[in-house]
């Protein structure tokens, strides 16, 4: 172990250079042909597969691994698009535990699942390295659609647009696509720029266009939009960070985790990100455990996960929380930050409220505790960082129905931002695509007859 | 502890074990390290007349089929006979038998279908002091392009020659080694019985194509480009096998014939049941090739152990007592009623049996109970027909169920009878005998 680690404040360069390649390289090994043949021939091509009823964006997955297992992982792959075209960052980040192999019937028999996301990669991962294309646009309709965020829900909504033969302008704040698949994901769950090289696979459908560094509220008004295009949709995610609301939280040392999560996917060598010698991280969430186990991995000697609630309350996985327990990361229940403590506006510890439920209510007990610390990591949630531009909100996000539709006439809605789904990138994708069907009916008028034309001349072969 | 001890025409060994002729009995170094590993006997891969030895092909022999973890489930083969020296099979057999008295050493020989050449070919054998040999009327390529192997073995006439020749020119046991590549396999059988064979061995191999190459388009194993049918055998074939041992069994005019059963045994189970069938004894060689010689450890502890448990105390306890069970379709009991029956408690709700049977069969099995996939038999739908149990991946969740006589059968809505009725005396039969046939034994 490197002497980096015993440093006191926020320092880089903790570990040896070796150790950092070591810490940040891909989670899961990916299946070798051999490897995903065997896997394959464990999955039993359950009727009606409850997999399948479990996943959001309904891939058919019986049918995409018995491809795999016959020796035909393109025709898997394209089963997988069909449904999800970002199956492959879906197969690195979905919680499948909570998902498809929840569902996995060789659950009951066995407890071990058939390692459905792991197969997904495999299929996704060579047809993206071939750059096979499974659709042609069809034919130019002429109508134009703003698709504003080029997370996973505007990624999905513009391909399946595109593939209508609709022209899509997609714009986002920030200098590249992929939204929180390019800034809010651990690094060593998508390795090899490879949520660019998905980008760049989804765009090469042909007819979007993207405008980087442009944000809604800054750069245009969704009026603006409006006007030009025939139709709008939002997939802005989550931009604001929620407040702390402790005493303190302004010193130096306290940073959102969001932000530390995008500067190691942005970081030319993760070794120049500093870390604190103690890390606390607040929040019970995917950002969290994120966070905390790449301040880990950074050299951090000790990180500890706060969480107001118990275990059982936690939005990260189960899997996720072993995986921090696994690298180092202590997780404590049932503490409330109350107090940023700081000396020369550095933080050197953080007060916490012992918390229990009264009620239902969770109220302070009237203890507490001092953990010190030199770095503080906020990931008690992100909020809309837009007042909506005269579409109703519900609950802080955009309200949409079943199909995306916004209160405004001609504006979708999908993702993080809106109402319904889980936070997670697969709903999201799965919103952005739904949110396509229904732009394009209402902008063709008769789905059947466009759905019909999709089905028959989208598909360059099967 | 049981006694293994195998006495198969007058041949002993210390286990019914043996290894058929093939490569792994090729010559004395590896038959050596096969009885060290404990078989009970082996049968020397096929010697030819004297003079130039066959020649084999120099590109690849064997090709195979697998399962998903490449388990080999079938091998193909286009070896020929020894490729070696007559003389230097016949010192090593001899050799061999004296290092080890008590294990069976039989001779499997080849050569054209003429008297001469068997008359030349049998005393030299005798004089190793094999116990026995074994007449090679199965091997299914190359040798039979030339008036040998199987092209012996698919016709009656020729087969009950060369056993003749045999028994006269020679005092060793005879056992008549029989293709499966006949439509019946009961009509050679019947001819090696008449020349007087002492036993028969089967099956040899089945023609085979184990694969083609689709980019090159060559059959499997490719020889530069080309291929040709070979042997198949290894676990896929032991179904094929066994019906024709039991055909054999029980065959009018073959029954009590001594029988060596080959075909894809692979574990003691394979071997019981292949004994069970008839067979006095067995022949391995697929599985020695896969997995070495230490496989016949598993076999011997294996069978030791499940007659022990059902107290079977030699092999003959055993031998033929499936036998009388392997019946005509006609003579089957109609009034065997099975309904399926699946453990909710095992079930883990996969459907398969649901859509087998929707799909495929008879509507009989539900899909869902209150919005909830639920997996039931409808009794009065289903036929009993088991596939739902082939089926199903977990180990005995489903069950066939026999109706109690009395009962009722929710399908044809008629009381089950007590009485065995078959198709003879069925209303329906329009060849009606008008006379309850029993099956013969």
């Amino acid at each position: 172990m490197a002497n980096g680690v015993l440093k006191e404040g926020i320092a880089a360069g903790r570990l040896a250079a070796g150790e950092y390649q070591q810490n940040f390289s891909d989670l899961h090994v990916p299946f070798d042909a051999h490897e995903a043949r065997v896997e394959a021939d464990r999955c039993y091509f359950c009727f009606d597969a409850p997999c399948m009823t479990a996943c959001p964006t309904s891939i058919d997955i019986p049918l995409f691994i018995r491809e795999i297992a016959t020796d035909n992982p393109l025709g898997a792959a394209e089963t997988i698009f069909d449904q999800n075209i970002l199956g492959g960052m879906c197969a690195r980040v979905c919680p499948t535990e909570q998902l498809c192999e929840e569902a996995c019937v060789r659950m009951e028999a066995e407890g071990k699942p058939v390692q459905i996301g792991q197969l997904q990669r495999y299929a996704t991962d060579i047809a993206i390295a071939e750059d096979r294309q499974f659709y042609e646009r069809a034919p130019e309709t002429g109508k134009r659609v703003a698709v504003v965020g080029a997370g996973p829900a505007g990624l999905s909504a513009a391909h399946r647009l595109a593939r209508y033969g609709h022209d899509v302008v997609m714009y986002d704040a920030h200098a590249k696509s992929g939204g929180l698949n390019e800034y809010g994901i651990a690094t060593y769950k998508t390795t090899g720029n490879f949520a660019q090289r998905e980008v760049d696979y989804v765009t090469a459908i042909g007819g979007i266009t993207t405008v980087h560094g442009k944000a809604l509220g800054h750069d245009f008004t969704l009026a603006q939009l409006s006007a030009e295009f025939d139709a709008v949709f939002l997939g802005i995610g989550l931009g604001g960070v929620n407040a702390l609301r402790a005493e303190g939280e302004t010193a130096a040392g306290v940073a959102n985790a969001v932000d530390f999560i995008a500067d190691l996917r942005q970081a030319k060598d993760v070794a120049s990100v500093p870390v604190g010698r103690r890390v606390v991280v607040i929040g019970g969430g995917m950002t969290a455990v994120d966070a905390a186990i790449q301040s880990k991995l950074l050299g951090a000697e000790s990180v500890t996960i706060c969480y107001r609630r118990g275990k059982e309350n936690m939005n990260a996985s189960g899997f996720e929380q072993d995986l921090a327990a696994s690298k180092g990361v202590s997780i404590r229940h049932w503490l409330s930050p109350k107090r940023v403590l700081s000396e020369g506006g550095k933080v050197v510890g953080l007060e916490l409220d012992y918390t229990r439920m009264d009620g239902g209510k969770l109220v302070p007990t009237g203890e507490t505790v001092i953990i010190p610390c030199d770095q503080i990591f906020k990931a008690i949630g992100q909020s809309l960082a837009s007042d909506g531009e005269g579409v109703d909100l519900m609950g802080g996000k955009i309200a949409v129905d079943g199909e995306g539709r916004t209160s405004v006439s001609g504006v979708w809605a999908g993702g993080d931002c809106a109402t319904g789904g889980d936070d997670l990138t697969v709903t999201a994708v799965a919103e952005g695509r739904d949110a396509a069907e229904s732009i394009h009916r209402a902008l063709i008028g008769s789905g059947i007859t466009a759905q019909a034309r999709l089905v028959e001349g989208a598909r360059t072969h099967g | 502890m049981a006694d293994l001890r195998n006495n198969f025409v007058g041949i002993k060994s210390p286990n019914p074990f043996w290894l058929a002729s093939a490569p792994p009995t090729d010559k004395a170094y590896n038959v050596e390290r096969a009885f060290k590993a404990g078989w009970g006997g082996v049968v020397w891969k096929t010697l030819g007349e004297a003079g130039p030895p066959v020649v084999n092909v120099n590109g690849p022999r064997y090709g195979a089929i697998w399962g998903a973890d490449r388990r080999l489930l079938g091998l193909n083969n286009i070896e020929l006979i020894t490729d070696r020296d007559l003389q230097t099979n016949l010192r090593e057999i001899k050799q061999v038998k004296m290092n080890w008295p008590d294990r069976a050493v039989v001779v499997s020989i080849m050569v054209p279908c003429d008297e001469e050449s068997w008359k030349a070919i049998l005393p030299l054998v005798e004089e190793t002091e094999a116990d026995g040999i074994e007449l090679n009327f199965g091997c299914p390529h190359g040798m039979s392009e030339r008036g040998m192997g199987a092209a012996v073995g698919q016709v009656p006439e020729y087969v009950e020659m060369v056993v003749r020749w045999c028994k006269q020119y020679s005092r060793m046991p005879v056992i008549t080694k029989l293709t499966p590549n006949v439509t019946d396999v009961r009509r050679p059988a019947r001819a090696a019985k008449a020349g007087g064979t002492d036993a028969v061995s089967l099956i040899n191999t089945i023609n085979s194509i184990t694969g083609v190459d689709l980019d090159s388009f060559s059959p499997t194993p490719s020889i530069d480009g080309k291929g040709t049918h070979g042997g198949y055998c290894g676990p896929a074939v032991k179904p094929i096998a066994m019906h024709m041992v039991a055909d054999i069994a029980r065959d009018a005019e073959t029954r009590g014939l001594p029988i060596s059963g080959i075909g894809g045994i692979t574990t003691w189970r394979d071997a019981a049941e292949f004994m069970a069938l008839g067979a006095g004894n067995v022949q391995v060689c697929t599985a020695a090739m896969t997995y070495g010689f230490k496989i016949v450890e598993e076999m011997i502890s294996g069978l030791n152990n499940w007659m022990d448990e059902k107290g079977h105390r030699t092999l003959e306890d055993f031998v033929g007592r499936a036998t009388p069970n392997v019946t005509d379709w006609q003579y089957l009991n109609l009034n065997y009623i099975t309904k399926a029956r699946i453990d909710q408690e095992l079930c883990i709700k996969c459907g398969r049996c649901h859509i087998a049977c929707e799909d495929t069969s008879h509507q009989a099995i539900t899909k869902e109970l209150n919005g909830k996939r639920h997996f039931e038999v409808l009794e009065d739908e289903c036929v009993g027909c088991n596939l739902c149990v082939n089926v199903c991946p977990v180990d005995n969740c489903i069950d066939m169920v026999a109706l109690e006589p009395g009962m009722l059968d929710q399908r044809t809505k008629k009381v089950v009878a007590p009485e065995y009725a078959n198709w003879t005396s069925h209303p329906n039969n329009p060849m009606p005998t008008h006379k309850k046939l029993e099956p013969a034994e």
